[in-house]
């Protein structure tokens, strides 16, 4: 079965990078919230949240097409946006409500929507890369030309599921992208601390795979990266490892205040923040001030529309809790 | 016909390898060689590559690739070798297979089937041997399948297959060559129903697998003097059919639970303390679990005779019930 060839839009285009900004503007407005939730004490448990690393899942989500899957970490709230899940819906599930995306069953470390292709944020470090290779597999085993992405944290890449799944990836040569967002820290650990290599991308030589390494912070990069990637796929020639690099610009955890982080890491940084940096360029590109602008409080009013929506629904019914253990 | 318990798993995967395309087998040397207990003999040549695949030593990736195969509509059936490598995978089947479709509200339905190769008395040491269906018991999401004959066998592994959960397949190596009766209109088994194996009036066995054929012996050298003993097969201990054992219960006041593994955590003693919580007054007697030693499994033959019941030590457990 073959699909129609559908390439990512002209970046060239105005609008399709206007667009990318918005999606990224979005992400950076709905972790923002999430933050402030938790501070208000209207959120439960943990929230881990991706600020700095908009860049990575949208130049990566951009990169697909309906059929393609997606799986991710419990740093997931960006990727399951990126693949279109709905912001309100999303809040929902994090505010726990019966209408969020897992009828707040799941909350932040979980948000999935399968409609979209958004097959699951999993809460186990590198569990869910075998699971990527299974839904790969899939189809591979029918014969489609889908592709399965994975995004994880550098940390993955030192737990035992991380090279059995890349391995059997490879032998198998099936439709596979390992997307490793390497935020330089794993947990509250600094990668040197943990890894003894320092471009992960080389992890993929162990396994005869395809490798890349990228910009995490520039989203039409990480877009062309991820293409390539997807078409090798596509042509059945197998697996990729992509090492996007980034920035985590909050802490592991909302409990985390990230003290260990060297004195004006942050601030270099923030620098190279991705939504500056692709503003930069739409600057340079002549893009008026007050159009990116406008994309701003586009993306501020629907987040903001959003929440609110979110927050107006109901808590899930107490029976609820018996549902969806088996089929 | 006349058919090993092994040749009913193996002809249970043919046959549904055959009535569905969705349907492959994974595993390590399932394929080209056939299995290490060779249950999946001759389903790479008549299934091919395609279907039946062989896969690293990565327990790992066998159960993620069946759960993500799984939730994009294929129906895997996974075999890990050797059950008690279900630790290597622990993970997989505990956070991710079990727990999926629940912590997505249901967008997902995981049905895969892992086989796994349970059990003692085969001589093959500690980390070989153990039957580990009680670490599984307390995660919800799994169902657990643990035939005892045949046609068992065959029947519960094709129900597994078409259950749209994930279901937890032990085969017990002692029981491979155990012959018996498989009809050719076999339909596949409604999983969570108990069978009564053995009709009695003096006390209720309950026991699965190897024990449940220990305890039809022992049932059969008490006949002799005169006790009639009624033998319950569960046959799946998630969901546990409870209703044939209580019912048994109300005819023979005595209940002795017969188990492969050690007392603490256990399918029977989650049985007794349902026993004991919905029809106490039912019972004339302590109802008693005989299990093996609180040790792992060990190597030589007496040690490993000694470890778990015998028949002897059935009947005895059976006599003293009935003595109190």
């Amino acid at each position: 079965m073959t699909t129609p060839e559908v390439r990512p839009a002209d970046p060239r285009s105005l609008d399709d990078r206007l667009d990318l900004l918005r999606a990224m503007a979005e992400i950076r407005l709905f972790e923002d919230e999430c933050h402030r939730m938790f501070a208000q004490g209207l959120v439960r448990g943990s929230t881990h949240l991706c600020q700095g690393q908009e860049a990575v899942v949208v130049g990566a989500c951009r990169a697909l097409r309906p059929g393609d899957t997606m799986t991710c970490t419990y740093r997931g709230h960006g990727a399951v946006l990126a693949m279109g899940a709905p912001l309100d819906r999303s809040f929902a599930e994090i505010l726990g409500k019966a209408e969020g995306l897992c009828g707040g069953k799941g909350g932040s470390m979980h948000l999935t929507d399968v409609g979209v292709g958004a097959l699951g944020s999993f809460a186990i470090v590198g569990a869910h890369l075998p699971i990527t290779v299974g839904a790969a597999f899939a189809a591979h085993y029918r014969g489609t030309d889908e592709v399965s992405l994975c995004f994880f944290g550098d940390g993955s890449t030192n737990i035992g599921a991380f090279h059995e799944a890349l391995n059997l990836a490879s032998i198998w040569k099936l439709p596979a992208i390992f997307v490793c967002e390497n935020n330089l820290y794993g947990e509250y650990s600094p990668i040197a601390t943990t890894t003894p290599i320092e471009r992960l991308a080389d992890r993929a030589d162990a396994y005869a795979m395809a490798k890349a390494r990228v910009d995490g912070n520039d989203v039409l990069a990480v877009r062309e990266c991820v293409d390539e990637a997807a078409q090798r796929a596509r042509a059945g020639e197998g697996p990729t490892l992509v090492e996007a690099l980034t920035y985590r610009q909050k802490g592991h955890s909302r409990s985390d205040p990230a003290t260990y982080r060297p004195e004006g890491e942050l601030d270099a940084w923030l620098e190279r923040d991705p939504i500056a940096v692709h503003e930069r360029a739409l600057r340079e590109a002549g893009v008026p001030d007050e159009r990116i602008e406008e994309v701003h409080a586009d993306a501020q009013a629907a987040v903001e529309a959003a929440l609110e929506r979110a927050k107006g629904w109901s808590d899930p019914d107490p029976e609820a809790r018996l549902e969806h253990v088996y089929a | 016909m006349t058919i090993t318990y092994k040749q009913a798993i193996t002809r249970a995967m043919a046959d549904e390898l055959e009535a569905d395309e969705d349907v492959f087998v994974i595993g390590e040397d399932v394929g080209a060689a056939g299995g290490a207990f060779k249950t999946t003999d001759g389903l790479y040549e008549r299934f091919g590559p395609r279907r039946v695949l062989d896969t690293p030593i990565s327990e790992q990736a066998i159960i993620g690739t069946a759960i993500g195969a799984a939730v994009q509509g294929l129906r895997p059936l996974a075999e890990i070798m050797f059950a008690d490598f279900a630790g290597v995978c622990f993970d997989q089947i505990a956070n991710e297979l079990a727990k999926y479709r629940y912590m997505t509200g249901g967008q997902v339905t995981v049905p895969v089937t892992v086989r796994m190769a349970n059990g003692a008395g085969t001589g093959f040491g500690s980390q070989h041997s153990q039957a580990v269906e009680n670490w599984f018991l307390n995660v919800p999401g799994l169902k657990i399948v643990v035939p005892a004959t045949p046609v068992d066998a065959y029947a519960l592994l094709r129900a597994a297959v078409r259950d749209p959960d994930p279901v937890l397949y032990f085969e017990h190596k002692g029981l491979f060559n155990v012959k018996g009766e498989l009809p050719d209109d076999v339909a596949p088994a409604a999983i969570g129903r108990a069978q009564v194996v053995r009709r009695g009036a003096h006390a209720t066995v309950v026991a699965t697998q190897l024990m449940l054929h220990l305890a039809l012996e022992a049932a059969e050298a008490l006949s002799a003097e005169g006790v009639s003993v009624e033998v319950i097969d569960p046959r799946t201990l998630v969901p546990l059919d409870l209703a044939p054992v209580i019912e048994s219960l109300d005819a023979t006041n005595h209940l002795v639970v017969v188990q492969e593994a050690p007392p603490g955590g256990s399918w029977g003693a989650t049985l007794i303390a349902r026993v004991l919580q919905e029809r106490f007054e039912a019972l004339d007697a302590p109802p008693l679990l005989l299990g093996t030693d609180e040790t792992p499994v060990p190597y030589s033959g007496g040690l490993e005779a000694a470890w778990m019941p015998s028949v002897e030590r059935i009947a005895d457990a059976i006599r003293r019930t009935l003595a109190y």
